[in-house]
């Protein structure tokens, strides 16, 4: 097992005919996701690679190939829209991948969330990988191993260098998702560290955070009162300039609030293992985890 | 994105959020045909920039204030030859400080009390707040960390916008009445339609104050915008003011590269913002000093990192670089070649240390390898930290 996804999963791609959409969508068939179908409205009848169909709506994808996770490579303009129509299908699983959408449309998806069946991953992120079973996103592949350790991040190639260091030691993955560097975020940090506490394919936990918010230190809070499995950590951002936004929309250090600093205190508090280079980030994981 | 408090005032005013009568003047010659239209007698004098602790800051040549009350016309006048083309050094603005391009010459009013008022998002709810206080005038940080039960919070459900009943509570919890409610409810109203209308990231008033014959006016604005919704407000987008950013990062945006200058001698280029900001960490662990944060996205092209490169440069306090990529979507023998016709093309002449990871490192590598470069391999994030600071500590 793993959480979310895995070779079950029935992937269909909102955006499909996108320039990344389409080049991603491949990769993830490449790797082994069962993609069953694409949609790009006014395509419909089309067919993805010469096999998978596209449709005009989600609704066709979903009643006729059974897609069961969809991901969104439409632009930000129009991402709002397509998460909201999946969440109309009741899509049980959403991971969108574009960047840029306006925080106002973001906060209006949150509140159509609060009263839905689906869970969103994003957007803004590199999408959700169950090594050697499921890859949904733009994260190079074989990077991965299958194994033991959760990883969630908000980062990207943060991410990748947080596999690449346990994989390069001989340790794999039970699932990895980044949850996206917006302030307005589907998935939190505290719900995908609650997932991995409860998965028993996962023997311990990585988790990357960075400066805003303080998504970190409510998952830190949640740690100390309920998991019992090593949990790592990193945080990104102790030289980041107050009241910068660094990339990411949602890294910006508010008012004395945000900070690395704060961050990893509460980290530490919650008996964590804080990293203190992100070149450490698996080895900090070895040193409270014995695999 | 940010603009000047005249330019926020003057949405205000679209909105019906009552405003003290005010001009603002670009130049000297603007400034004496603003001093000819309005009537002699006491004023304020604001220097416009963004950036706050303007009352409080000093000139670069002594003068202090960047806002000032005036006497008369001639006073005023004699106050604005001080301010127009100086530098003005706040709290803020780090001690560079930032050049008065503008003032605004606003009324005077009398006030009899101040709030604080202020619409922004709450992270940890992912919903609009109001968030408000009877401590006009101050800080609201300070204010929320030594009398937080002075902060009232109104939390507005997107989807249906804010209520009258959640305005009205705002205004009865402040303590107002009669008369005022309804100037408070009308004022919200303005300030909620001004932020979602608009997409704003931020619509601050402090302070917000009831003048002597008992009316609501906004005597500072603070308005930002969310950077990803500008492409819908071209209105918003023309108020920018390229005389407030680094000329390096306007260069950057307009190449797709995100880039934010810091004040050390390192620079690095990285792909990916979570990357670049653990980049510039990794570098203050091993005890060297980032110049910069530079994330040159998940797929940049050759000309992209030539730019990169470009702008890394211009920085005269840059004594090495440091670049770290994991390629994922993004391949190592790109970002190789790009680099390679970067320095060739620049001609580097400092310290270039050079990780790459992931797809297709070998041939990236080779390419590094064969270009006769005198750049400086690393083998992980840490060894390239290590390298890069102690080759511009030898430099």
């Amino acid at each position: 097992m793993s959480i979310l996804v895995d070779k079950n999963t029935r992937l269909v791609v909102q955006g499909i005919t996108g320039k990344s959409g389409s080049f991603h969508a491949q990769m993830c068939m490449e790797y082994g996701t069962n993609l069953v179908a694409g949609v790009t409205p006014g395509k419909g009848g089309q067919k993805f690679l010469d096999k998978v169909p596209i449709h005009d709506t989600l609704y066709e994808a979903v009643e006729r190939e059974g897609a069961n996770v969809s991901m969104i490579f439409v632009p930000p303009a129009f991402a709002a829209d397509s998460i909201l129509e999946a969440i109309d299908m009741e899509i049980p699983l959403v991971v969108c991948i574009t960047e840029g959408i306006p925080v106002h449309d973001m906060e209006q998806v949150k509140s159509r969330l609060r009263y839905a069946k689906t869970r969103l991953i994003g957007p803004n992120c590199p999408g959700i990988i169950t090594p050697g079973q499921c890859k949904i996103g733009i994260m190079p592949g074989y990077i991965h191993k299958p194994g033991k350790v959760g990883i969630v991040s908000r980062s990207g190639t943060l991410t990748y260098e947080a596999v690449w260091q346990l994989t390069s030691l001989g340790h794999g993955q039970s699932t990895v998702i980044g949850i996206g560097g917006d302030p307005v975020n589907g998935t939190s940090h505290l719900e995908a560290v609650q997932m991995f506490n409860e998965d028993p394919q996962t023997d311990a936990i990585i988790m990357i955070g960075e400066i805003g918010g303080d998504a970190e230190e409510e998952a830190a809070r949640y740690i100390k009162e309920n998991v019992k499995k090593p949990v790592a950590a990193f945080i990104a951002g102790v030289t980041a300039p107050p009241g910068r936004r660094m990339g990411h929309a949602g890294a910006i250090v508010s008012g004395g609030s945000g900070s690395a600093a704060g961050k990893i205190e509460a980290l530490k508090d919650a008996g964590i293992a804080v990293a203190p280079t992100p070149a450490d980030m698996a080895k900090t994981l070895l040193t409270v985890w014995n695999p | 994105m940010n603009i000047h408090e005249y330019q926020a005032k003057e949405l205000f005013a679209k909105y019906g959020i009552a405003i003290p009568k005010g001009l603002a003047a670009h130049s000297k010659k603007e400034v004496d045909h603003v001093l000819g239209q309005i009537p002699d007698g006491k004023m304020v004098v604001k220097s416009q920039i963004h950036a706050g602790g303007r009352g409080k800051g000093v000139f670069k040549d002594g003068f202090e204030g960047g806002v000032k009350l005036v006497a008369n016309k001639k006073e005023a006048l004699d106050v604005a030859n001080h301010m127009l083309g100086n530098t003005l050094v706040t709290k803020q603005t780090g001690p560079d400080g930032r050049k008065v391009n503008t003032l605004y010459f606003t009324e005077v009013n009398t006030i009899k009390k101040e709030y604080y008022i202020a619409i922004l998002l709450d992270r940890k709810i992912s919903q609009p707040v109001i968030i408000a206080s009877t401590e006009g005038g101050m800080d609201i940080e300070t204010v929320a960390a030594q009398s937080p039960e002075k902060i009232i919070r109104i939390e507005v459900d997107p989807l249906f916008g804010l209520r009258d009943y959640e305005a009205r509570a705002a205004a009865f919890s402040l303590g107002m009445k009669d008369g005022l409610v309804k100037q408070m409810v009308k004022l919200l109203r303005g300030m909620y339609d001004l932020y979602w209308q608009k997409d704003a990231a931020l619509v601050e008033i402090n302070p917000l104050v009831v003048t002597q014959d008992e009316q609501l006016v906004a005597l500072d604005a603070k308005i930002t915008f969310d950077d990803n919704a500008l492409y819908r407000h071209p209105d918003i987008l023309a108020l920018r003011d390229f005389n407030e950013e680094d000329p390096k990062e306007v260069a950057a945006s307009q190449f797709s590269l995100n880039y934010i200058a810091l004040d050390g001698n390192i620079a690095c280029l990285v792909n990916g913002a979570g990357l670049a900001m653990a980049t510039m960490d990794i570098i203050q662990h091993y005890g060297g000093h980032p110049a910069n944060f530079l994330d040159v996205g998940g797929g940049a092209s050759e000309e992209q990192v030539t730019e990169a490169f470009k702008i890394i440069l211009t920085d005269p306090d840059v004594k090495g670089i440091l670049v770290n990529i994991f390629g994922g979507i993004m391949k190592c023998d790109v970002i190789a070649r790009g680099i390679v016709a970067a320095a060739q093309k620049l001609n580097l002449d400092m310290p270039l240390v050079v990780r790459l990871e992931g797809t297709n490192v070998k041939e990236g590598k080779q390419i590094l390898r064969d270009s006769g470069l005198s750049l400086i391999p690393a083998d992980s994030l840490a060894d390239a930290a290590q390298k890069v600071v102690a080759a511009v500590a030898a430099e």
